[in-house]
């Protein structure tokens, strides 16, 4: 079974605000306005932890959701994120450059 | 022996915005009065302008009629593409071009972009919004086209010194955020005036059936002044730039909803 890995794009702006997070695309400057879910998923997203870890462990832990149903869902939404360019998807690891800012504050 | 070229002379005007002196130079004098007239009360004495244009005047039909703004930024210098001119600025020299036809828009449409630029690098920008002073400090009335920008401009009492009915001009300074006049006039075709002062609040603009005054949330804040904030840079530095700005902002400046009936009395809310 192959693993789905996922990573904040470099190219962007991200803020949480009151628990709300927001993201910029550097690209064409589109807004993006996530949900709880997208939240967590956005700021677990290091590149090297499996798409199923993430679920297992945030989200599930989070919400009361069937853990397949979860990681379906999970799968939809960082696709759609990556449509966007705001986050990558692979099926290998994905290396990060080396950062001292947390998820949220990428200065 | 007659000379074979004669020098044409440059004529210039300093327009100082925001603190920044822009050097136009140009070899028409009819445009140079245009431009007189255009930036009355804005016209600077600078021996030290920081930026300066050479204009080129063209005849009409010169450039593509569906090319919408762009600007981009190549080997250190900024591009900028409009159906109606091509410019370009070298932020490191100071110095550029502008080829135009002989009318002021164009000139105030490179002139704005060259300010979203200069100001992005310091955290501040250009807003949609109205802006006045009164009892020394500045309050940002933003929305878009129709929000009421204009209504609430021309309703203002005479102790408001009118910054623009249109477009706001945001710095960060030292000493916390400030607005400063424009002559970036909207329906009102009234210049603002060439002064300055800190801002005390923003208020987002809408129309209702009382004037009153609601909170907003941080992110609401955030989001309507994104979405308020003039910005035409294709670069993913200056975006990311712009982006952290508005939250700086609003993590600073109190920022509120403003709903108003189109009479004078909402100015009794304001300062």
């Amino acid at each position: 079974m192959s693993h789905l890995f996922v990573a904040r794009s470099p190219g962007v702006a991200a803020r949480c605000l009151d628990g709300e997070m927001m993201i910029m695309s550097g690209r064409d400057s589109t807004l993006f306005t996530l949900n709880k879910t997208a939240t967590i998923l956005w700021q677990a997203a290091d590149g090297n932890t499996p798409l199923e870890e993430i679920v297992e462990q945030k989200i599930c832990a989070e919400f009361e959701v069937e853990p397949a149903e979860a990681l379906q869902d999970a799968e939809n939404l960082a696709r759609e994120l990556a449509s966007h360019e705001i986050l990558q998807i692979s099926e290998e690891p994905i290396p990060q450059p080396n950062s001292t800012t947390p998820p949220g504050g990428l200065r | 022996m007659p000379e074979l070229a004669a020098e044409v002379e440059r004529l210039s005007l300093v327009v100082e915005v925001g603190g920044l002196p822009v050097r136009v130079n140009t070899a028409d004098p009819v445009f140079l009065g245009m431009l007189q007239d255009r930036y009355t009360g804005f016209v600077g004495n600078s021996e030290q302008a920081e930026i300066d244009f050479e204009v080129e005047l063209v005849p009409p039909g010169f450039s593509d009629p569906d090319t919408d703004v762009r600007v981009t930024h190549l080997q250190g210098r900024w591009l900028l593409r409009r159906n109606d001119f091509i410019a370009e600025w070298d932020p490191a020299t100071g110095k550029g071009w502008i080829r135009q036809t002989a009318n002021p828009y164009s000139i105030d449409s490179v002139l704005r972009i060259v300010h979203t630029l200069v100001l992005a690098r310091e955290g501040g920008f250009l807003l949609h919004s109205a802006s006045g002073v009164r009892n020394g400090k500045a309050f940002l009335l933003a929305g878009v086209s129709g929000a009421g920008k204009t209504t609430i401009s021309r309703l203002a009492p005479p102790d408001v010194t009118l910054l623009t009915d249109e477009i706001s001009y945001v710095r960060n300074l030292e000493q916390g955020y400030f607005a400063f006049g424009t002559p970036f006039a909207g329906e009102l075709a009234k210049l603002g005036k060439n002064v300055s002062a800190p801002i005390a609040a923003l208020y987002l603009l809408a129309k209702g059936r009382e004037n009153r005054i609601d909170p907003v949330a941080p992110g609401e804040a955030a989001r309507s002044l994104l979405a308020n904030m003039l910005f035409f840079a294709e670069d993913e530095h200056l975006v990311q730039g712009a982006f952290h700005s508005a939250f700086e902002f609003v993590s600073r400046v109190p920022v509120s909803r403003l709903t108003f009936v189109p009479d004078a009395r909402v100015w009794e809310l304001i300062g």
